[in-house]
């Protein structure tokens, strides 16, 4: 028998496992699900006003239309009307009071898309209007909280701020983000014997879904079994907000006996869900003069909208991520959760971390501007020290910081991407340039991962072997995109020595993984990887006992390698192994958990040890602009992330690329606008910009830290990737204020967020390059 | 009269009849052909995620192969034409065809859902032979949107692909696509008038100018539709029940651009990708605006009388096509009469349209056009609508400015010329000092308002600065742009 190595072993680069279903157009998504001919269609009744009464509700017209089977509102929930993931403050259907426009008021369930369309606007409603508040400006002048503010201390702020030479205060205002996952939220409900419900649901959290469904029904959990095989795009949009769609097509299901899907078009889409955090942060530094930093005081104001949904989480991060890669002696963060009326704002990408990087990242910035050197210098003289140094900062929260890599990658960066000569070119052609400016940013990330909430860092698997040799994986993770599933697949086809093609991926289902955690905070593949690898070890175990008992040699001289089973002196394939333990009466099929080690967190403080290690990585961004007309383009981009041994560094890169301009979206293009009376007025792609394929660096050169491992037992060293690359384009905001600080006498340009060609031209204007 | 479409899906032919007249390709394809691997993304033609290929024979012998948003094209729109899906890609045997392997090979997919419209988007510029280079990808892709992958590798897939040698699978597609065609027009009643859908919805397809003006006096409130590129939006975003559409595309001649003395007459289905290949060489400037107009998939479908017809303020076209001094032409029956385009708008949403006129030509001078000078502003360079639009046109005698056009979309609820600004450089020397005069009156000329697209402030300021543009621009010789192929910041050094 000849040997030789696995096809998809880790630490190789494989395309995505549905790479070929993709560009046939043959993956499966909710909505492509073929479906009985009596399917309904669920359509949700909207909110016209962002903050009223509702003092008459009457939906008989509705429910007389054509083709209207059923019509639901709050009266008909048998159970809990509530889809918040974490306080009950989120009606599936609001009853007494509204509290933003788009928001779920009824629910109609008709034969077919049309005639639910047109009957959801015979609704006759009366609203009594209370007084909205839409804005953080709002919300922090009226006192409008959705709790107490958090606070995070180190040190004595106060004192070490009297103490500076130099003090600066400012202010940063940066926009939401919505997700524009590509397949808007969508589910399918079937319902079953015994009143069961099964749903196959476009969510990031099918247990969450599951959950709550069973409690609207006034069920057990076990009535409910939630499948998700793939989303097309999610980036935390669908961590929560999966619910609501799948709760209004169970309880049609469950009303009716009939099938029923709940499918957001884009603009119900962009109604009816919450988006990232629009923010406000106000500072106050204290530094020395060759700027370090000595102190700073945050006040983080985040825009929650009208509950709760994740936002306390958000705000813990935003907190945990407002010292980025920075030694600061003193630090106390305040955080607002601001409760507004307006779409619940939810996970996405950074989860809080953008909005608190963003605030110290300016800090660093304006530090630099006003001491006249270069900001890349200011922030080396403050990173946390190097993990191989003798004495190791220490996090606001009280976590110390071991593995801190910053240094070596900015080192490289530095370098790599020519900066030092780069950033004096653009001064001379700054000099030289009245109507064009060019502008050079490196911005730092360091991001903790494991979820702030303790509890949450379990995951489980479940692996069968059949007596073929083929195995079946599951596992409690979701793909979204992100190459999930081929990197368990790997690590299961490491464990077993065998070629990647013999694990077979199968949708992520409750049935079979219970009591999951949201595939969410980058943790996906570091959470179910190390389950899946427990549970492929346990059945490797008993085959290995069992084979042993049979030759009569220890345990140790079985072994799995390179798609063969060793057996002392013996070989034989992984299909015979397996052959001969099932017909030895060895279980094949195995669970495996992990819960991640050495976490605490004290919410009530702000303090402990919310994460298992961090993410480092570093950009260089270049830009232009037009002060003109304030168009700008991103002319280059370095970035050199560290990814620890990369599983695949083929979706590893992805997640880099694909991170980094949606970070550079959020900033520049993408701008969400409400008019005065709370209406999203940017609710589709011909109004709502995300990057286009021309917005891509026009160079863009994107490296792994070469050195990159991580220091703790993670699956097989290697990093969690799916945020932290979203921070690295901070950089492409600072290089844009840093353009417009090119302007001769300009001040610091205090640039606020989304840099649109708009914010760009007024800013400049208000810095003095005025030309009419 | 013909109520049954015919066309050629995936290869084969497709009859359909009974059909509503406002249900669009991508419903028909996933709900009625359960061809589900065009996506719905956004239904309004932004996205690309139901990117299909429209093939029409184009005269040469060839087919042309235009990317098309399904989900807001009406069915009636691809009778006679050879449709291509995702599903339709791979050769009988399974094998991919390779703008499919390339994609994988690059690693250019993650969540798959945009996936399929890249595919279509690259396999129309595979079957068309150009698109794919380096400096033809961003305009290829335009409009198709991925919010996964940062765009690299897909553009790197399209490196990997050199579509001007095209395979023998491309060509055998079209000639199998050819071939199918032909024996669509060999099918009885196949030139005949197309009558789909039951009253009060119907969609009229007519072929000939004849039957066309017949059957617009015979339902004289009937919608005009070129490429539904708006109208598709009124069913699909505004859930409009729609009344009688009498498409433009199926007359013959309607999709020609004729000589007319010193003009181009522009028939009432002429897309503004035709235009785009038109005038590429005689008008440059006009071919980027163009180019910066929707993305090729919207280009491809929506027509230039459309556009001018539906009068929209933001419209990008009607402010350059009045600063070349443009003319439109109205027919009704078989009369007909022609003015100057800028007379045509009136009002916000009023345009000296009588009842029974529709839109028969617009006559555009011909290049070059040496003075004039397009500058679009949007928050995006690419698919994107202008928050503010200057198309500016001057002439100069002896030295001195003696004709002006300063033409402006966004400024005001209709396009509009900037008449004090224009009178302030009139018998001017070319000079930047007179433009920034002129410029200093452009809040003579409008009271901009402020929208999701930008402030009225913003509006202004942006709109004076591109008139000292302007200026920069002619006296230098010299352009300075972000948007289009790489950069030019000719500027430097300006004083």
């Amino acid at each position: 028998m000849s040997t030789r190595r696995i096809a998809g072993d880790i630490q190789t680069s494989q395309h995505h496992d549905s790479a070929t279903k993709h560009v046939c157009g043959e993956a499966v998504y909710v909505d492509d699900i073929a479906v009985p001919a009596n399917c309904l269609t669920v359509l949700i009744g909207q909110s016209s006003n962002a903050h009223a009464r509702i003092t008459r509700l009457n939906l008989s017209a509705v429910a007389a239309a054509p083709g209207v089977v059923a019509v639901m509102s709050a009266a008909d929930i048998p159970g809990v009307n509530d889809c918040g993931p974490v306080i009950h403050d989120d009606p599936v259907f609001a009853s007494d009071e509204v509290c933003y426009v788009g928001q779920s008021v009824f629910a109609v369930a008709a034969v077919n898309m049309a005639a639910a369309r047109a009957a959801i606007t015979l609704a006759d409603i009366d609203y009594e209007p209370l007084p909205a508040i839409l804005t953080i400006d709002a919300a922090m002048a009226a006192g409008s909280y959705l709790g107490p503010p958090s606070e995070m201390i180190k040190g004595d702020s106060k004192a070490a701020l009297a103490a500076a030479t130099h003090q600066l205060k400012g202010r940063l205002y940066a926009g939401g983000q919505e997700h524009f996952y590509l397949e808007g939220q969508a589910a399918l409900a079937i319902p079953g014997e015994d009143g069961d419900i099964q749903l196959f649901c476009s969510s990031q959290h099918p247990s969450e879904v599951q959950h709550k469904t069973a409690e609207m029904l006034g069920i057990a959990n076990h009535a409910v079994t939630v499948e998700t095989r793939r989303m097309g795009g999610a980036f935390g949009g669908k961590e929560s907000q999966g619910n609501l769609p799948a709760m209004t097509a169970a309880l049609a299901a469950y009303l009716t006996g009939q099938p029923a899907k709940t499918i957001y078009d884009r603009d119900d889409d962009f109604m009816l869900t919450g988006k990232r955090h629009d923010c406000r942060i106000d500072y106050h530094v204290g530094f020395d003069d060759e700027g370090h930093v000595l102190a700073v005081e945050f006040t983080q104001a985040l825009r929650c909208g009208m509950s709760w949904d994740l936002s306390a989480g958000i705000a813990a991060r935003a907190m945990c991520h407002a010292d980025n890669a920075y030694d600061i002696p003193h630090m106390k963060i305040n955080n607002y959760c601001c409760l507004t009326h307006t779409q619940s704002n939810t996970a996405f990408r950074g989860f809080g971390g953008p909005q608190g990087m963003l605030g110290i990242e300016r800090v660093m910035d304006e530090v630099a501007h006003y001491l006249r050197l270069d900001p890349l210098q200011v922030r080396q003289r403050n990173f946390y020290p190097e993990k191989t140094a003798r004495h190791h900062g220490v996090t606001p929260y009280g976590q110390k910081i071991e593995d801190c890599v910053i240094q070596p990658i900015v080192d490289e960066l530095v370098k790599t991407s020519d900066y030092v000569t780069r950033r004096a070119d653009i001064a001379a052609f700054n000099s030289a340039n009245q109507y064009v400016k060019r502008g050079i940013a490196l911005t730092p990330v360091k991001f903790g991962i494991s979820f702030n909430t303790t509890f949450l860092n379990q995951a489980g698997s479940l692996i069968h072997v059949y007596n073929d040799g083929s195995v079946h994986l599951n596992h409690g993770g979701t793909e979204m995109g992100q190459g999930l599933n081929i990197k368990i697949a790997q690590i299961v086809a490491h464990e077993f020595q065998i070629d990647v093609e013999n694990v077979k991926i199968t949708p992520t289902t409750t049935g079979k993984v219970p009591n999951t955690s949201a595939t969410a905070a980058s943790s996906g593949t570091d959470l179910n990887g190390m389950a899946a690898m427990r549970a492929a070890r346990t059945i490797k175990q008993r085959i290995s006992i069992f084979l042993a008992d049979q030759y009569q040699i220890d345990q140790a001289e079985v072994v799995f390698v390179d798609g063969q089973v060793l057996v002392g002196g013996d070989r034989m394939s992984f299909a015979d192994a397996v052959k001969r333990a099932y017909l030895g009466r060895v279980s094949l099929s195995a669970t495996g958990f992990y819960a991640t080690p050495k976490l605490n967190w004290d919410k009530d403080h702000m303090y402990g040890r919310p994460f298992y290690y961090f993410v480092y990585g570093a950009a260089v961004s270049e830009v232009i602009v037009d002060l003109l007309t304030g168009e700008n383009r991103l002319v280059r981009a370095d970035l050199l992330h560290d990814v620890g041994k990369s599983l695949n560094p083929a979706i590893d890169l992805g997640q880099i690329e694909g991170g980094f301009l949606q970070g550079v979206g959020w900033l520049t293009t993408e701008e969400l606008v409400w008019d005065s009376k709370g209406r999203l007025k940017t609710h589709a792609p011909s109004t709502y910009k995300i990057p286009a394929c021309s917005d891509r660096p026009a160079e863009w050169r994107v490296a792994f830290y070469a050195d990159g491992e991580n220091s703790e037992d993670t699956i097989h060293k290697s990093k969690a990737v799916g945020e932290p690359p979203l921070m690295l384009a901070i950089s492409s905001w600072l290089a844009l204020s840093d353009a417009l600080a090119g302007i001769n006498g300009a001040a610091y340009p205090a640039l606020d967020a989304p840099a649109t060609p708009e914010r760009m031209l007024m800013t400049a204007n208000r810095l003095g390059a005025r030309f009419v | 009269m013909r109520d049954e479409i015919r066309f050629v899906l995936n290869g084969r032919i497709q009859r359909v009849a009974g059909c509503a007249g406002d249900i669009t390709l991508l419903q028909w394809l996933r709900e009625q052909a359960h061809l589900r691997g065009t996506k719905e993304g956004c239904a309004e033609g932004d996205c690309g995620a139901c990117t299909v290929t429209m093939a029409r024979p184009n005269g040469d012998g060839r087919l042309d192969y235009r990317p098309v948003n399904a989900c807001i094209l009406f069915l009636g729109m691809i009778d006679g034409a050879a449709i291509r899906t995702v599903e339709g890609l791979a050769d009988p045997d399974g094998n991919l065809h390779p703008v499919q392997t390339a994609m994988i090979k690059a690693d250019a997919s993650q969540c798959g859902f945009c996936t399929p419209g890249f595919i279509m988007s690259f396999y129309a510029a595979w079957q068309n032979g150009n698109g794919l280079a380096p400096d033809d990808i961003d305009n290829t892709l335009a409009g198709n949107l991925c919010r996964c992958t940062g765009y690299r590798p897909i553009v790197a897939a399209a490196a990997t692909l050199d579509c001007a040698r095209n395979s023998d699978i491309g060509n055998s597609d079209m000639a199998h696509d050819g071939a199918m065609l032909e024996a669509l027009k060999n099918m009885p009643d196949s030139a005949a008038d197309l009558c789909l859908g039951d009253p009060p919805c119907r969609f009229l397809a007519p072929v000939t100018r004849i039957s066309f003006a017949e059957a617009y006096a015979e339902n004289s409130e009937a919608i005009i539709v070129g490429g539904a590129t708006d109208v598709g939006l009124w069913v699909t975003k505004q859930h409009r029940k729609l009344g009688c559409m009498i498409w433009t595309g199926g007359v013959a001649g309607f999709e020609q651009i004729d000589d007319d003395g010193d003009m181009l007459r522009i028939n009432p289905a002429v897309t503004h990708q035709q235009l785009l290949q038109k005038i590429a060489d005689d008008a440059p400037e006009i071919a980027e605006l163009l180019r910066r107009f929707g993305a090729l998939q919207v280009r491809s479908s929506g027509t230039v009388c459309g556009n001018i017809a539906n009068a929209s303020p933001i419209g990008d076209l009607p402010p350059v096509l009045i600063a070349i001094g443009s003319k439109i032409e109205l027919s009704t029956g078989n009369k007909s009469r022609r003015f100057d385009l800028e007379n045509f708008f009136l009002d916000y949403a009023k345009q000296d349209r009588r009842a029974g006129e529709f839109v028969s030509a617009v006559l555009m001078p011909r290049g070059p056009h040496p003075y004039l000078r397009c500058y679009k502003i949007s928050k995006r360079f690419d698919q994107d609508i202008s928050a503010v639009m200057l198309a500016a046109n001057i002439r100069v005698r002896d030295g001195v400015i003696d004709h002006v056009r300063l033409a402006f979309g966004g400024m005001a609820g209709i396009p509009k010329r900037a008449g004090t600004a224009e009178a302030r450089l009139v018998g001017k020397p070319l000079d930047v000092e007179h433009f920034r005069d002129a410029a200093a009156a452009l809040p003579d000329d409008f009271t901009p308002l402020s929208d999701m697209r930008g402030s009225a402030e913003y509006r202004m300021l942006s709109a004076q600065n591109l008139l000292i543009k302007y200026g920069l621009e002619l006296v230098s010789g010299k352009t300075m742009r972000l948007a289009g192929d790489g950069l030019t910041t000719g500027l430097e050094g300006w004083e």
